[in-house]
């Protein structure tokens, strides 16, 4: 899991509005739901970028963005240099072939009437230069084998299968068209405890073998945290904080990133009296109505009058910048200061 | 374990719960013996992965298990002393909802779609109080300021879908906290919710529990949780008990090798750790629980005694007790 620093994947000022609409024969825009607005990113080669965010704040609408499920309001995404949001046709599908997408639920994203193998092997018939027709089976039985199913189980149904078994199916017809990039949408959030640790080791060795670069998209933040190697933090369609995993979860510097990691319990009953939880009030404001400049100020105990006209960017602060302290990446927030709010174990 | 007549009577004591599904398959045994008990103001945190038997115990004591298919084949449960599977239908009616209660996973399909959050509170008081239906409408408002519901004199008349689930969860806390029971079953409360959100919710549970010195039962598959707030675990795995414990003792040093396996498998927030510990296969088909131990087939420690012998609960120390043949050597292990 190395990042030698080449961008893979750069997303620029990423917008996408779902329109509200009134009306039946003659439909009025009435308003947007501003799903995502303005994300920009890096993903560099080989190394797994981590978003974070709770439902609603856009993390599963920027994933569809990247496969190409989607097609963005505004903004860039640049494969190799080329922004492929504006493809159609041939071109398209062959980028496609290079960003493959594993889906979270592992009972709805196989069909139900489809052998493993038809499922697998799927991808081949959109892109038959992949794999010549009589190869197919043989390169199936391969990525079973990959992913650690019997290859012998070619021939069966997803029903037979448990959860975790599917999604090593989904990672399996994720991995057919030999991407470079993967993005994975809460490909362990289904999955009971003891499985997903087996799920989670399989992708990062698979990353290893493949020369995989991840966007693993979550909402746990110790999965997020095992796996990554930089780390995304968004709130109400915006990137909140950005960083590498131990600047996020050692050193955050943007309130609603200290909140989130105060609020998740520790598997540690010592911790009860030493950690110091950030209660949040209230919920999250709907994203069909953003407060004006900073998204989280309604919720936030250090908004002031700047908070609410003034749009943060997301960019190093001012006041950290001096020496290499770990402090300093980028963080939207007028106010940003450092706090540590996991607690560590004692030994 | 027997009760001395001077003693207290626990608040709920379950002895040897038995429940079995008739599927299409065979016979699942859902719950293969099961023992637990609360006393008022303890929390008891039942943890286990799904299929594991947990909320099926919780609703064979609520009574509200699906029969047929389920059906309690052995065992007692007692409520402050009395059997409540051997009760009159009606006579357990009024312990339930009055005396416990339960709070679900989900909200949005516990409560009532076409009847308001005010109506769903008022009628609890209508039917088990017999309070006019004023009376009821303003307990409702008193009941959802309580639970930190905002504005909720002008929310009263709203209907479910009309709030967030974090709004619904309290809903259904208010809910259940309503007559003030002596007991509360909690299955999952908090995992649809987000991190944030299921932060405000389990520390209003914990308040409320503190206040009304009720025992509470969490049902949960977080080991997160689990620490904040429970005063004791019972594990559970293929419908039994392999382990249960103080919290603290539990964490420091697991004496059943899945309790351990589970906790070397969770990701940590406080360190980016090395490759992740993974019990290996599956949980057995209910339908064909192996022989000897449960989980002989996965564990790292099995010998041929687990292949045989089904563990009893080994008394490990006070409070503590593990279903494994090796309980001593896993204890070593930390």
């Amino acid at each position: 899991m190395s990042a030698d620093g080449e961008a893979i994947l750069e997303v620029r000022d990423l917008v996408k509005h779902y329109p509200l609409t009134r009306g039946i024969l003659f439909k009025k825009q009435i308003g947007a739901v501003q799903a995502v607005d303005g994300v920009s990113f890096d993903l560099r080669r080989g190394e797994t970028l981590g978003i974070v965010g709770e439902s609603g704040c856009g993390k599963s609408t920027v994933a569809k963005l990247l496969v190409n499920l989607e097609r963005p309001t505004s903004g860039q995404i640049r494969y190799r240099g080329e922004d492929i949001t504006r493809l159609s046709g041939r071109a398209l599908k062959a980028v496609r072939r290079n960003i493959q997408m594993v889906f979270q639920d592992p009972y709805t994203s196989l069909n139900p009437r489809m052998t493993v193998g038809d499922i697998i092997g799927e991808p081949y018939e959109i892109h038959p230069e992949v794999a010549p027709r009589g190869s197919r089976r043989q390169k199936v039985r391969e990525l079973l084998d990959v992913v650690g199913l019997n290859p012998e189980y070619i021939n069966r149904y997803p029903h037979q299968f448990s959860g975790g078994q599917r999604q090593r199916i989904g990672i399996a017809r994720g991995l057919a068209l030999r991407p470079e990039v993967i993005v994975a949408d809460e490909p362990v959030s289904a999955l009971d405890v003891s499985v997903q640790a087996q799920v989670v080791n399989l992708l990062e060795r698979l990353q290893n073998e493949f020369d995989l670069s991840y966007v693993f998209i979550a909402h746990d933040l110790s999965v997020v945290r095992h796996i990554s190697d930089r780390v995304a933090v968004m709130y109400l369609g915006r990137l909140a904080e950005l960083g590498t995993d131990r600047q996020i979860y050692e050193h955050p510097t943007h309130p609603y990133t200290q909140a989130l990691l105060s609020a998740v319990p520790v598997p540690d009953p010592g911790a009860r009296e030493r950690r110091e939880r950030i209660l949040l009030a209230g919920d999250v404001p709907s994203p069909a109505d953003p407060p004006s400049g900073c998204r989280f100020r309604t919720r936030c105990w250090k908004a002031q009058e700047k908070c609410a006209l003034v749009v943060p960017e997301l960019e190093v602060p001012e006041w950290f910048k001096e020496g290499a302290r770990p402090a300093a990446h980028p963080s939207a927030c007028h106010f940003a200061e450092e706090r540590a709010v996991v607690p560590p174990e004692e030994e | 374990m027997e009760h001395q007549r001077d003693q207290p009577v626990t608040l709920l004591d379950v002895r040897d719960l038995q429940v079995e599904f008739h599927t299409r398959d065979g016979v699942a045994k859902a719950v293969n013996g099961v023992n637990y008990c609360v006393d008022p103001g303890e929390t008891l945190a039942v943890l286990g992965e799904s299929g594991s038997g947990k909320s099926v115990t919780a609703q064979a004591i609520m009574g509200i298990l699906d029969s047929p298919p389920g059906r309690i084949t052995g065992g007692e449960v007692l409520f402050r002393g009395e059997d409540l599977l051997t009760m009159g239908a009606e006579t357990r009616r009024r312990i339930r909802g009055a005396k416990m209660s339960m709070v679900f996973q989900d909200a949005l399909s516990a409560l009532n779609p076409v009847m308001s959050v005010g109506a769903q509170l008022a009628e609890m008081f209508e039917v088990h109080e017999g309070m006019t239906r004023k009376d009821s409408r303003a307990k409702a408002v008193q009941l959802m300021d309580r639970v930190r519901i905002p504005a909720a004199k002008d929310r009263v008349g709203d209907y479910p879908h009309q709030f967030s689930g974090g709004m619904r969860q309290r809903i259904m806390i208010a809910m259940a906290l309503a007559l003030e029971p002596d007991l509360v079953i909690a299955d999952e409360p908090t995992t649809a919710l987000d991190v944030t959100v299921q932060a405000q919710v389990m520390d209003l549970l914990a308040e409320l529990q503190r206040e009304y010195n009720m025992g509470l039962i969490l049902i949960t598959h977080d080991l997160g949780v689990v620490a904040d707030v429970a005063d004791k675990i019972a594990v559970m795995y293929a419908g039994r008990i392999v382990e249960t414990a103080p919290v603290h003792d539990l964490y420091a040093a697991p004496a059943h090798p899945y309790t351990r396996g589970l906790l070397d498998s969770i990701p940590r927030l406080d360190q980016k750790g090395r490759q992740l510990y993974a019990i290996k296969g599956l949980p057995p088909d209910l339908t064909a629980i192996p022989p000897g131990c449960p989980f002989s087939p996965r564990c790292p420690r099995a010998q041929d005694i687990c292949r045989t012998d089904r563990p009893p609960l080994f008394a490990v120390s006070h409070g503590r007790a593990s279903a494994c043949h090796f309980w001593k050597e896993t204890l070593d292990e930390r």
